[in-house]
């Protein structure tokens, strides 16, 4: 593809008119071929959920329907209230107290995201089941016999998977509301005190009011992404929506059924997405009033309340599933064998194979668009939002379109070499890594465009007055200066390709496992002990990214 | 052919826009500083992308040494004009130290020439010692320094400068604008310079062109912008000033309420037209003995000397400049006698 305008020789004898913008159309081109590429699973989708079929099964869709909607529903909704609370307190504490461990719990209590619910449940599931050591410990305390003799709450319910996606997902809370607290101008805090509220009560009136936005934005990510979940709801038994898909489309094998519950499972998290959207642009309107106040120290024995309040979500949510796991690795005593390296190996190449093209394509999109073409902006920001479709979601459309465009392919090769070519995408890896693709560019575009904003137009406009060519200015400033951002959206995608399951699960070769569908089938299957050791291998992974970009963070905007 | 930059009718739109330049025509002897002088928004910024190639002519033509570098079918791009630029927030490349933001444009010479071009250029903005400084440990001379030399280095034929000194602070200006001046003129790089500041655009150019609404309304060296302003907004925007009504008499002398003045140079004006006359600080001078009297309404010390404001009897209002021995109260009356050599008036409106 031609990055750089026409070679110079070409240039010396151009009378179109405005040279250096004709090489960039190509560029553009490819930018909205990809965009079309990308939102092509959705089309597929719907094409599918428009089948007829549906109307065949009237008594399925009374009966199993409403419990589905119903069950994403409660789950949506206790997510949301739940990750409100636990996210914001101690987002509140650490941006307005000094207490003891504040420094360190402030970037802890991002490491739940690192930590993919599904694997958080299986570590939960184990430890509080009949079995499982908890229970045990209790039974030997009070000397109960059998169950009957006393109460416990069974985890395997729509209760217990909130409850483990609240402590996977408070984070996406915690982080906005934190610069949200970070950013309230200390006039506001004072003049609530002034007029005579405590500071518990400056909390309510004024600044949980104005982190409302924040809060709500975060909710509206973490009920997103609930609901997007399948590990936790299937392993836990739930019949969710997503679990539905699954089971109408392999269970029944009505896949239009699928696509339709697919397509609801798509608007609620388009819901979700607006809801975020709008409340992220009304999240600034405190900006700019006066300067954040430095942090209260609390001397009182309150200090060890506030530590505890910060330190329960992030030991909850990160550290006791990790020991947990780990107390179930040395126990199942498996010994890392041949085929967990060579697991663990090409699950890292799928990763950053899918990793390298998402960032790829995302800084091709994104370099296209900086010039400010609005349509082309549009466009990024509408595939961009391709994490927002749950990952079974785009398993149930994307084989259609991907079938379209293997044959394209195929007819193209044949067209041009002359003899036959397989078909290349459908059922194979290829298939794997587009869905990746589509799933996590917003990912990619994000970190890249906040990037390329950094180089002010100025910049590229002093390279070329210094002579060098568009290329050349490609070669010499951007990638430079992109580096650093550009390696970081290839780790993010990375990981976030390795924690994957649903599409994975669903959409993987025949006999191809990665670490995340090992995890799972292992999971399923009961062999928990088995499990723990991939599943503490993406965990760790996952957390670098987290560790490094949490820190960032911290550092960025310490009040 | 005298002139080296020759802008002739260059217009210029953004797609969905109103018109950012129209119809600018000047042009700029070899080794002179040429400025744009206008309020933030006038397009004079837009002539100096138009000159660079950043941007493509409408309408129009932009030649460089008798070279066409832009008409409305055909831009040649900027990195093949041999044009320098200084941007405003001059953009430096936040990835290179000072030694390799100067010797950017110097890829076609051999390292060991750019090198030593490189330091030739540091060392003409006193910047030797700074190479390996990376551009935010700088302060915001020094930055300003960098973006010259990296401008200079690749000996550009022209020199662009957009408003090059406004993210300085003001005594830093005026140092750097002379600095700058004397150091064009040292290398023989005609320049042209963009800024909103008249002061600097003194300082520094041979001829300034005010913008006002994308388009040029005077073109003159500074001495005649402040001096004989061609309009209303010139004389409003170069310099302090305040119009006095006054009316043409039989004889061609300007009838005011101080008096008459400027026989034989109402020219265009014939007797009995009404018209307005530019009294600048420095026309009205303070004499005791003056029969002509006016009310001090404010006064401002600028050290060296007061700037007053006077009522005059008839509640019109001038500015004056007086020596600062001569301190006033507000509300005193004192002498005043008009000192003018250069006689401005514009119609009335």
């Amino acid at each position: 593809m031609t990055f750089c305008p026409a070679p110079a020789d070409q240039v010396q004898a151009t009378n179109r008119r405005d040279s250096r913008r004709a090489g960039w159309i190509d560029l553009r081109l490819l930018a909205i071929l990809l965009a079309l590429i990308i939102l092509a699973p959705v089309l597929g989708l719907a094409w599918n959920a428009f089948q007829s079929s549906a109307a065949d099964a009237p008594a399925l869709v009374t009966t199993i329907i409403p419990e589905l909607v119903g069950n994403s529903v409660l789950l949506a909704v206790c997510v949301a209230l739940g990750v409100a609370v636990i996210g914001t307190l101690p987002a509140w504490l650490v941006a307005q107290f000094e207490f003891p461990g504040r420094r360190v719990l402030e970037w802890l209590l991002v490491l739940p995201l690192a930590m993919p619910a599904y694997v958080m449940a299986y570590a939960y599931a184990d430890f509080f089941q009949y079995a499982g050591p908890f229970q045990s410990t209790l039974r030997e305390w009070f000397g109960w016999q059998v169950r009957s003799d006393y109460w416990f709450p069974d985890i395997r319910t729509l209760g217990g998977a909130a409850g483990i996606l609240i402590l996977a997902l408070y984070p996406y809370v915690y982080v906005l509301a934190r610069v949200s607290f970070l950013e309230q101008p200390a006039a506001l805090m004072e003049a609530g005190r002034i007029a005579g509220l405590g500071r518990l009560a400056v909390l309510w009136r004024v600044a949980i009011p104005v982190a409302r936005p924040a809060i709500v934005a975060g909710a509206a990510l973490a009920v997103m992404e609930a609901l997007a979940d399948f590990g936790t709801v299937s392993y836990f038994g739930v019949m969710t929506l997503t679990t539905g898909i699954f089971k109408a489309w392999f269970g029944q094998g009505n896949l239009p059924l699928a696509a339709q519950l697919g397509l609801a499972l798509l608007a609620a998290a388009v819901i979700c997405l607006l809801i975020e959207q709008a409340s992220r642009s009304r999240a600034k309107y405190h900006q700019g009033l006066s300067k954040a106040h430095p942090r209260a120290t609390i001397h009182s024995r309150k200090r060890w309340v506030a530590l505890a309040l910060c330190a329960l979500p992030c030991a909850m949510g990160f550290l006791v599933p990790v020991l947990l796991l780990l107390r179930l690795a040395l126990r199942a005593q498996v010994q890392p064998d041949l085929a967990f390296l060579s697991l663990s190996i090409h699950s890292f190449l799928l990763a950053l194979a899918a990793a390298m093209l998402t960032v790829f394509c995302a800084t091709l999109m994104a370099y296209a668009a900086r010039k400010g073409s609005a349509p082309l902006r549009w466009l990024n920001r509408t595939c961009g939002t391709g994490y927002a479709i749950p990952g079974l979601v785009l398993a149930v459309g994307i084989t259609l379109p991907a079938l379209l465009l293997d044959r394209a392919l195929v007819n193209l090769l044949e067209a041009w070499t002359g003899h036959a070519w397989p078909l290349m995408l459908s059922g194979g890896v290829a298939l794997l890594v587009y869905a990746y693709l589509v799933r996590f560019l917003g990912v990619g575009l994000q970190s890249v465009e906040s990037g390329l904003a950094k180089i002010t137009p100025g910049i590229e406009d002093a390279a070329r007055s210094l002579g060098a060519t568009g290329g050349e200015t490609l070669r010499r400033v951007h990638l430079p200066m992109l580096r650093g951002t550009l390696a970081m959206a290839t780790l993010l995608v990375f990981v976030d390709v390795l924690k994957e399951l649903p599409a994975t699960f669903v959409l993987r070769p025949f006999n191809f496992d990665t670490l995340a569908v090992r995890v799972y089938t292992l999971a399923m299957d009961e062999r928990l002990g088995e499990a723990a050791a991939p599943a503490l291998l993406i965990v760790l992974v996952a957390a670098i990214p987290v560790y490094i970009t949490s820190r960032a963070m911290v550092r960025r905007l310490h009040g | 052919m005298d002139s080296f930059l020759d802008l002739e009718g260059v217009s210029f739109a953004y797609p969905a826009g109103v018109p950012v330049c129209k119809d600018i025509s000047f042009s700029i002897n070899p080794n002179d500083i040429g400025c744009l002088l206008g309020p933030s928004g006038c397009g004079k910024t837009t002539v100096l992308r138009l000159i660079a190639g950043f941007e493509s002519v409408h309408r129009g033509t932009i030649n460089l040494a008798g070279q066409l570098l832009s008409d409305a079918s055909e831009t040649r791009p900027p990195e093949q004009r041999r044009i320098g630029y200084v941007f405003q927030d001059f953009a430096l490349f936040p990835h290179l130290n000072v030694q390799d933001n100067v010797q950017f444009g110097l890829g076609k010479l051999s390292p060991r020439d750019a090198q030593r071009r490189a330091a030739e250029m540091l060392d003409l903005v006193r910047l030797s010692g700074l190479e390996r400084r990376f551009p935010h440990e700088l302060s915001g001379g020094q930055r300003q320094r960098v973006a010259l030399a990296r401008a200079l280095a690749p000996q550009p034929a022209l020199m662009l400068l957009d408003e090059p000194f406004s993210n300085l602070d003001v005594e830093l200006r005026e140092k750097l604008g002379t600095e700058v001046r004397a150091l064009l003129q040292h290398l023989r790089v005609p320049a042209l310079l963009v800024t909103h500041d008249q002061h600097e655009a003194f300082a520094i150019a041979d001829k300034v062109g005010v913008m006002h609404e994308g388009r040029i309304v005077q073109w003159d060296t500074p001495y005649n912008l402040y001096h004989r302003p061609a309009s209303r907004f010139v004389a409003d925007f170069v310099g302090e000033g305040v119009l006095l009504p006054a009316t043409v008499d039989g004889m061609g002398c300007m009838e005011t309420e101080l008096g008459h003045l400027g026989c034989g140079h109402a020219g265009q004006f014939a007797a009995g037209d009404a018209v307005d006359l530019l009294l600048r600080p420095d026309d009205i001078v303070h004499d005791d003995d003056s029969p002509q009297v006016a009310e001090v309404l404010h006064k401002a010390f600028r050290g060296a000397e007061f700037l007053y404001a006077l009522r005059l009897p008839s509640g019109a209002k001038i500015l004056s400049l007086v020596p600062s021995h001569h301190n006033h109260e507000i509300g005193q009356r004192i002498g005043i006698r008009m000192e003018i050599d250069h006689v401005v008036a514009f119609p009335r409106a």
